[in-house]
């Protein structure tokens, strides 16, 4: 293992980051807090409470998965797109380094400035309303695995996209509505029976649900199956990097 | 003198069913200069990039310092450094840490001196501060050679290095690669100047539609292709060549001042001597008299013509 590689890769992203650190930090920042100004303050006052859950309260956890999901996935799709864009991938296709190397550098720098993203939220998240976590050992468990797992779909829609065009389009069309429609705002207790049963097709209720646990000690699906929803989904990117790894797909002629 | 790089039977076709190479072997030795000459498409890009790690072979092996490419890729691309033929750099970043970072890419770990030499040398140490994106073009060129030299190569690939570059920085290149050289490393460069391999290289392949043509050193190269001509000047122009001359198969010029005479400098025989005989005894008055020595384009030219003439 080259560690000094996965190192420098490591620091030239999170330098990207620093660099750029109105876009990176403080947009998705006040984007979230004004969800929390429209959805938490202004309407949620007219809603008392969802399981027993103040809705200003309950919608944090939601709103945390949005921008880590979003984050995750664009900053590793963009810090490997970026690369095959202006040609400088040819230094790590010559470079002493295995794709695992690469794929450790990148998406563990794209899943760091997620989660310092998260972090911040969440913080912010307090000036707005009382906050108990009930397992903040679970709660970071959540949210590391879904920054590292979604940073490793970026990571793959980087190497696919052939231009920024489709790079935007999955985060965009796919990630936004199923985060939108995976419970942020809501329970989906609160659905009719027939959308109940859709929603559960969709991965991204099962993060939210199991990080809402963490919080509230309460969920809309058993936890074990959101952890065990998670690992399947960790597993299936890793399975796909590797298909790559091993083809060379879209990076090596 | 030993083999670093070893290439055997390399080929490639790519998927949409272009072959760049069709079953090249090189032995490339330590140390030297070695200059790989072909038209634009001929396959040089495709064979380095193999080397490097960027094409996967179809077939074929290579091996760098010992190392097989594909088996024991991290030994041998540790030994290589490569500057590639467009200019790709981070464009936001500064120019020190772009090359810190190739150092650290290749399992190096910091050393601030040998960068601030390497900067130094390529006259970037002034601007080492400076965003990438603000740099002229033979600047950025040079951060590329920077990033290359960073790890410390035994072997320098310059995938056209002076391609659209001024005099004095072309000039200066080939001083450092020079220098180089005189360091140790080997250094391959592929060219479409033939004045650039004429001017640096120790030995010279030449490759045109996938082939190697030709491997030789180019003295040897020069002397063995060299044909040399011998231009007669005439005081008075001469209609038509008199029979007596026929033998010599002389080229007359249009306007019939001129007399070129083509023959193999290196023979026993030039049948030089003989020629200026006949000459005189036709009764030709000779205004001047000069020989010219063909140059490598002349000898690229032809052995480009020749190999296609036989695929």
């Amino acid at each position: 293992m080259n560690w000094q590689a996965i190192l420098s890769i490591y620091r030239f992203e999170m330098n990207r980051t620093f660099r750029t650190l109105a876009q990176s930090v403080v947009s998705p920042v006040l984007s979230t807090s004004l969800y929390f100004v429209v959805f938490g303050t202004a309407i949620g006052a007219r809603i008392d409470t969802v399981d027993n859950i103040p809705y200003g309260a309950f919608i944090v956890p939601g709103l945390v998965m949005l921008t880590l999901l979003q984050q995750s996935i664009t900053n590793a799709s963009f810090g490997i797109y970026f690369p095959k864009f202006i040609g400088t991938i040819y230094e790590l296709l010559s470079a002493p380094i295995s794709f695992i190397e690469v794929v450790i550098g990148y998406v563990g720098a794209a899943a760091t400035k997620a989660l310092m993203i998260a972090v911040i939220i969440l913080a912010t998240s307090t000036l707005f309303v009382d906050l108990t976590i009930a397992h903040p050992v679970w709660m970071v468990a959540f949210l590391v695995l879904t920054a590292v797992s979604f940073a490793l779909l970026g990571f793959i829609i980087g190497i696919w996209a052939g231009n920024f065009e489709q790079l935007q389009l999955i985060p965009l069309l796919v990630v936004t509505p199923l985060v939108f429609l995976g419970g942020a705002f809501y329970s989906i207790t609160m659905l009719p029976p027939a959308w109940q049963a859709v929603s559960l097709f969709n991965p991204v209720v099962y993060l939210i649900s199991g990080f809402r646990w963490s919080f509230f000690g309460m969920a809309d699906v058993p936890v074990g199956i959101s952890l065990a929803a998670i690992a399947l989904f960790l597993t299936a990117c890793l399975a796909a990097i590797w298909w790559i790894f091993r083809t060379g797909w879209r990076i090596k002629p | 003198m030993s083999a670093i790089i070893s290439i055997r039977d390399l080929a490639k076709t790519y998927g949409d069913g272009f072959t760049a190479l069709k079953g090249v072997s090189l032995d490339i030795e330590e140390g030297e200069i070695l200059a790989l000459l072909g038209p634009n498409g001929a396959g040089k890009t495709t064979l380095i990039s193999i080397i490097c790690g960027l094409v996967t072979p179809s077939a074929g092996s290579v091996t760098v310092g010992g190392h097989d490419i594909l088996t024991g890729y991290r030994a041998a691309r540790a030994m290589i450094g490569l500057v590639p033929q467009e200019i790709t750099i981070e464009p936001f970043e500064q120019v020190i840490n772009t090359v810190r970072f190739s150092r650290g890419l290749f399992g190096k770990g910091s050393d601030e001196a040998h960068i601030e030499r390497v900067l130094r040398a390529l006259s970037l140490w002034d601007k080492r501060k400076s965003k990438n994106q603000a740099l002229s073009g033979g600047m950025k060129r040079r951060v590329l050679i920077a990033k290359a030299l960073s790890h410390e190569p035994r072997v320098l690939f310059l995938d056209e290095p002076t391609a659209g570059v001024d005099v004095t920085l072309r000039r200066e290149m080939w001083e450092l690669v020079r220098q180089l050289r005189s360091e140790g490393v080997t250094i391959i460069l592929t060219t479409h100047y033939i004045e650039e391999a004429e001017e640096m290289a120790d030995r010279i392949g030449v490759i045109d539609h996938g082939r190697l043509l030709l491997v030789e050193e180019k003295a040897r190269l020069l002397h063995q292709l060299g044909r040399k001509e011998l231009l007669l000047e005439l005081t008075e122009p001469l209609p038509e060549l008199p029979s007596s001359l026929a033998e010599f198969a002389l080229q007359r010029s249009e306007d019939g001042l001129h007399l070129t005479y083509e023959f193999d400098a290196h023979a026993e025989r030039t049948g030089m001597t003989r020629l200026l005989g006949a000459v005189a005894e036709a009764g030709l008055q000779l205004k001047d008299l000069t020989t010219r020595q063909s140059s490598l384009e002349d000898v690229f030219l032809k052995l480009v013509a020749d190999g296609r003439d036989e695929t």
